[in-house]
């Protein structure tokens, strides 16, 4: 089994009355895609925002390479490696798509004020390589020659894309990646299905996936992990999840569960 | 009432009614009888009757605009008829006024007032005055929305050429005087010496060239970018380059040629051009909406005043220390002590967001405001009698206070910030602070350090508004609590988002028709604060991003681009 | 343990938690100064005490409106003081007109009760009407816009009022009926104004709260101001909800103008800024969008303010203290807003989630 690049140990997360997240484990395995999935309200979200350090957890500990999460800032976070995107996208609306990217570069980059007022040759260099390395992620996320248009002008699509490669611009080792694939036709889909196998193969990225398209996660993911109310309810390779009865119940009620076990059942016979 | 809600009437009433009511509270406040004393068109038309003319215009377009009709000579009508209407109301408030003495309650309900609404004229003729008036005003407006969109936006901005001119006319033959073998243009186009205003051929003449020049430049093929592109490069870089020495130039002699009258409010306009710039990095780039920004004006402009004062001792009027340095050595120390004040008026802030930062910046600067003007503070700096003999500015010896050579100095100090603006806004912090407009929260997740971008924003705000507010001490010579007010952070906020949030060209303009056009047409100065209240709700309504919106710029990206056109 | 509640505890939190202690500090040491000095009695107290109490009432009246609007459309109304004033301003009319004809003197519980009608009914027009114009194109718009729309609704209602009626200030007529003091025995007595605005202030809230906790309308308005789409899906008319809102706040609003002009006699077209500040400190202090928070805020707040500059500014040496009585208000507001901006009692918005 390769490395755990990120371990989630006994997180708990509660929401006034409500326990949104309780007692979860969850271990990434570097270099590999993950999947997690689940009904609505599972939990999944408020999973990824105590990684990133939007939330602090009541409970439990973050490790990512070592070091400890749980209380740090989202910047620190970024900072240490990990980027993620937006379930409901949310890009820099008013800014281009460079902008955009140019931002996600920040914790990169080092001009400070004063270099930046007295354009410094460090300054010049670091923006021209960085202008460079945006347009780089441009093409990577086929959105070439869209650079100038404001973020909230482009089609659904293209913004999708370009949240990711807003998120790749501060290189990270792991990318959290929530419903990508959301309101998305099926080409485009598979579109995004061969860009996150990119991002593994190409670019040595732990991809971290929240979806709901059944057949992405079947296709690509190496471990799913399966939420409901805020705890695991199982956690396998995708063929294992598929048979899982507790995932069935989850999704389709209980009485699908056994239902589908007696189709099974029957078409054995 | 629902057959009228229904009737195909019912547009250009309702129209009509609200220009009706308009029309009454502008002549209710005194606008009208105000504005009245300045002529457009030399004994033909004055202010006063313009403002009535335009609300009627106005009235007539949106009539013409929203009407059902099917053809466009009946909209044209709708929009007479809403016209007419607003006109009928105004007749109704000139028959209210005598029997109800409107005039105990609203003060300016007097007879000048009447005199202006009905053409000097009475009873059944002043209704029919009125009612044509209306209808004619209303049909203009009619027929101005049924042009096709580019003859109409030439149309306006000819009419507002014509309007601007006359209302300037005294200020621009004052300066152009200064010309030589401008006398008789002048003479022609403005009428004789005694009258203010255009004179009829003038303002024909001014509405001819600048609705031609409108129409020309909007057609792609004949505009004047169009033109310049497809000239050889090296005559585009010529052109480019000998605009700008000719822009440098006007704005060297500018001084010399507008006098000492405006060459001070071209000083005030610099105040607030600096004073705009600082908060166009804290609101129109952080987006970090500060209310009490005039605090930080106040801080630069007491530190100047502390340290430079010769009025020590024990008296009234007098503080009881001060080091008695000049003006150069405490301008940087007010600048200074301005920055640290920004950095610690927004620790407290920086968990702070939207419209809960707006008021506690508000309090802020209201404390400040107050603690400035106590008893108990009144002995350091000088409670509400303020600092008096403030140094001036000297060089080698040499005072520095005359407007005209105050200019220069400010000038310079407007470019220092502009440059600074200009290379922070495309610079790392520069993406930072757009990144935490637009998303706080994305923006952390991006890896900016809210903390030291938000302190940074605030600081270098402060510093701007503090060196203003200290070049504004040293000219005045003395600074008063009163002069402090939430009014001027209000003023600041105003031409930012006039001009365009985010934008530097956008804070001259800004700052040029909030500040400068008051200070130019007296009338204004009374109704400024209401124009202005006026004026944020339209602009919010109809073009929130301001007259020179931020993403004007985006073409500097687009140049280094290669293989893309 | 420790570590993890170090690791949340910022410098910038620590510094300020310094400025907190430091503050709390000066106020308790020059309580102490001043109570230990005695200059003041008993009487004394009890007279800063009703004043603050009297002002306080006006407040929560103002407030109900900043309260109610915030929690609806997240948004502060910073025309709310303009409602105010133009309720007192109006109704100065009708007073003055009632005062001249004698009808005041004949039956005065009537005729004020017909000036706080008329001054309700005009608050409440000139508050539907901004919303109208000013508030309802931009609801959707970002944060800042319908912030300077308001601020720009504000300046224009101050400048028109001034412009229309001329910038003097305007005096209430006195009303007989209303001077002198009633006695509490020993050296204690109220002002007979001051029980009036106390009980109409007390019974108009009381009213208002009944209204949005128990009938139809009332629900609507926590429903909307929960979850504006899912009300609206419920079948709420949002719109018309958000107008109702309005509406109460504004009545409120008016009938405070009202009560502040006959207690403090004079009216301008600026009246309203710095109560309008105050009030809303209080909504803020109590818990936005808490109704029983915005009345105890506000009476918590007048009395601070009136007893305050006297209590511990006088003890710790500061020349004029009444003049710094603002500050207290001010300072108030930014502490609450810093230290706990949900609000004493607690408010019931959620901080935004990812």
């Amino acid at each position: 089994m390769a490395n755990s690049i990120l371990s989630v140990r006994k997180v708990t997360k509660i929401f006034g009355g409500l326990i949104a997240v309780n007692s979860l484990d969850l271990e990434l395995a570097e270099n590999g895609i993950h999947s997690v999935i689940g009904p609505n309200g599972a939990g999944k979200t408020t999973l990824f925002n105590c990684i990133t350090g939007f939330y602090k957890p009541e409970s439990g500990e973050i490790l990512f390479q070592g070091h400890h999460l749980e209380y740090l800032s989202p910047d620190r976070v970024t900072r240490l490696g990990i980027s993620r995107t937006y379930q409901n996208i949310r890009l820099f609306t008013n800014l281009s798509a460079l902008e955009n990217i140019l931002v996600g570069q920040h914790p990169r980059l080092h001009t400070g004020m004063l270099g930046s007022i007295f354009k410094t040759p460090g300054m010049v260099k670091e923006e021209k390589e960085a202008l460079a390395e945006a347009r780089r992620l441009l093409a990577f996320v086929g959105l070439t020659g869209k650079g100038d248009h404001l973020s909230k002008n482009l089609p659904y699509g293209d913004q999708r894309r370009l949240e990711i490669a807003r998120a790749l611009a501060s290189k990270p080792k792991v990318l959290l990646l929530d419903e990508p694939t959301a309101g998305m036709n099926p080409s485009e889909t598979q579109e995004m299905v061969h860009f996150i196998l990119r991002l593994r193969d190409e670019l040595g990225i732990t991809v971290l996936l929240i979806e709901h398209e059944m057949r992405v996660v079947m296709k690509i993911s190496e471990v799913v992990t399966v939420l409901d109310f805020g705890q695991k309810i199982a956690e396998g390779t995708p063929a294992q999840i598929q048979s899982d009865s507790h995932v069935i119940e989850a999704y389709l009620g209980r009485g699908a569960a056994s239902g589908l076990a007696q189709n099974e059942a029957k078409a054995k016979a | 009432m629902k057959k009228i809600l229904s009737s195909s009437w019912f547009i250009p009433l309702q129209i009509g009614s609200i220009a009706g009511i308009t029309g009454i509270l502008m002549s209710l406040v005194g606008m009208v009888e105000e504005f009245a004393k300045r002529d457009i068109i030399a004994g033909i038309i004055e202010m006063g009757q313009t403002l009535v003319f335009i609300n009627l215009l106005v009235a007539g377009y949106f009539a013409a605009s929203r009407s059902q009709r099917a053809q466009a000579y009946l909209r044209v009508i709708e929009g007479g008829l809403a016209g007419a209407i607003a006109t009928f109301f105004l007749w109704i408030l000139v028959q209210l006024i005598p029997p109800l003495d409107l005039r105990s309650i609203f003060l300016n309900a007097s007879p000048a007032l009447i005199k202006v609404l009905t053409f000097d004229r009475e009873g059944a003729a002043a209704l029919g005055v009125m009612l044509t008036a209306g209808f004619l005003s209303g049909l203009a407006g009619g027929l101005i929305q049924s042009l096709p969109a580019r003859y109409r936006t030439a149309v306006v901005r000819g009419l507002i050429w014509v309007a601007m001119l006359g209302l300037l006319q005294d200020l621009i033959r004052v300066t152009l005087l200064n010309f030589p073998g401008v006398g008789t243009a002048l003479q022609w186009m403005f009428g004789s010496r005694n009258e203010k205003g255009l004179s009829v051929a003038g303002a024909i003449a001014v509405f001819v060239v600048v609705t031609g020049g409108s129409i020309l430049q909007s057609n792609q093929a004949t505009s004047l970018s169009a033109r310049v592109g497809r000239l050889p490069a090296k005559q585009q870089q010529f052109i480019r380059w000998g605009g700008l020495l000719l822009a440098g130039a006007i704005v060297f002699y500018l001084p010399q040629v507008l006098g000492l009258y405006l060459s001070e409010v071209a000083n005030q306009v610099g105040l607030f051009i600096l004073m705009g710039l600082g908060l166009n990095i804290v609101v129109g780039f952080a987006g970090l909406l500060d209310l009490g920004y005039v605090a930080f004006f106040a801080i630069g402009a007491y530190v100047m005043g502390y340290l430079t004062t010769t009025a020590i001792g024990p008296e009234s009027g007098q503080i009881i220390y001060g080091p008695q340095l000049n003006f150069w050595q405490a301008l940087p120390i007010a600048v200074l002590i301005s920055l640290v004040a920004g950095v610690i008026l927004g620790v407290p802030v920086l968990n702070i967001r939207g419209d809960y930062l707006a008021i506690v910046t508000l309090g802020f600067g209201e404390i400040i405001r107050i603690l400035a003007g106590s008893d108990f503070l009144k002995p350091y700096i000088g409670g509400s009698q303020g600092i008096v003999q403030v140094a001036p500015i000297t060089i080698a010896g040499v005072d520095f206070n005359s407007p005209q050579k105050l200019y220069y100095l400010i000038i310079l100090g407007i470019l220092l910030a502009t440059f600074v603006s200009w290379r922070l806004r495309d610079s790392r912090i520069g993406r930072a602070w757009k990144a935490l407009r637009e998303d706080e929260d994305v923006a952390q997740a991006m890896g900016i350090h809210l903390v030291s971008t938000k302190l940074m924003a605030f600081a270098t705000g402060a510093a701007f508004a503090g060196m203003s507010g200290a070049i504004f001490a040293s000219k005045i010579g003395s600074i008063y609590p009163h002069s402090f007010k939430l009014l001027v952070s209000i003023n600041v906020l105003a031409l930012i988002i006039v001009g365009g949030m985010g934008s530097l060209p956008g804070v001259f303009v800004g700052a040029l028709i909030l500040v400068g056009l008051p200070e130019l047409l007296r009338e204004f100065s009374e109704y400024r604060l209401l124009i202005y209240g006026v004026l944020l709700i339209i602009m919010m309504l109809t073009k929130p991003e301001g007259f020179i919106p931020e993403t004007t710029h985006k073409r500097e990206l687009h140049e280094e681009e290669p293989g893309t056109v | 343990m420790l570590k993890r509640a170090l690791e949340r505890f910022t410098l910038t939190d620590f510094l300020m938690w310094l400025v907190g202690t430091v503050i709390v500090s000066l106020v308790v040491v020059g309580s102490i100064a001043t109570l230990r000095a005695g200059e003041y009695t008993s009487r004394h107290w009890f007279d800063f005490f009703i004043f603050g109490l009297a002002q306080g009432s006006i407040y929560a009246l103002i407030a109900l409106g900043y309260t109610l609007v915030y929690g609806i459309l997240r948004m502060i109304n910073f025309a709310h003081s303009e409602v105010f004033m133009s309720g007192a301003y109006i109704g100065y009319f009708v007073a003055t007109s009632f005062n001249r004809s004698g009808f005041m003197d004949k039956s005065p519980y009537v005729a004020l009760l017909i000036v706080m009608a008329v001054a309700m009914l005009t608050s409440v027009t000139v508050a539907v009407l901004v919303e109208r114009i000013a508030y309802r194109p931009l609801r959707r718009a970002p944060r800042l816009v319908p912030l300077i729309t308001a601020i720009g609704a504000s300046f224009f209602l101050q400048e028109a009022f001034r412009t229309l009626f001329g910038s003097q200030s305007k005096a209430y007529p006195d009303v007989d009926v209303l001077k002198g003091t009633v006695s509490l025995g020993g050296d204690f007595a109220i002002q007979k104004i001051q029980i009036l605005v106390i009980l109409a202030a007390g019974l108009l809230m009381a009213a208002l709260y009944y209204f949005v906790m128990k009938t139809r309308t009332g629900k609507a308005m926590r429903a909307v101001s929960e979850d504006k789409d899912t009300a609206a899906l419920m079948g709420i008319n949002v719109d018309s909800i958000i107008v109702r809102t309005f509406v109460l706040g504004a009545a409120a609003a008016g009938a405070g103008g009202v009560l502040y002009s006959l207690m403090f006699r004079q009216i301008n077209a600026y009246m309203g800024f710095v109560p309008g500040i105050k009030a809303f400190t209080a909504a803020v202090l109590g818990g936005v969008g808490n109704i029983p928070g915005a009345m105890l805020g506000s009476l918590f707040l007048g009395i601070f303010e009136s007893i305050g500059p006297i209590l511990f500014l006088d003890g710790l040496g500061i020349a004029a203290p009444y003049q710094l009585k603002d500050v207290i208000a001010f300072s108030m507001l930014v502490l609450v807003l810093i230290f706990r901006p949900t609000g004493i009692l607690g408010e019931r918005l959620a901080k935004a989630k990812a």
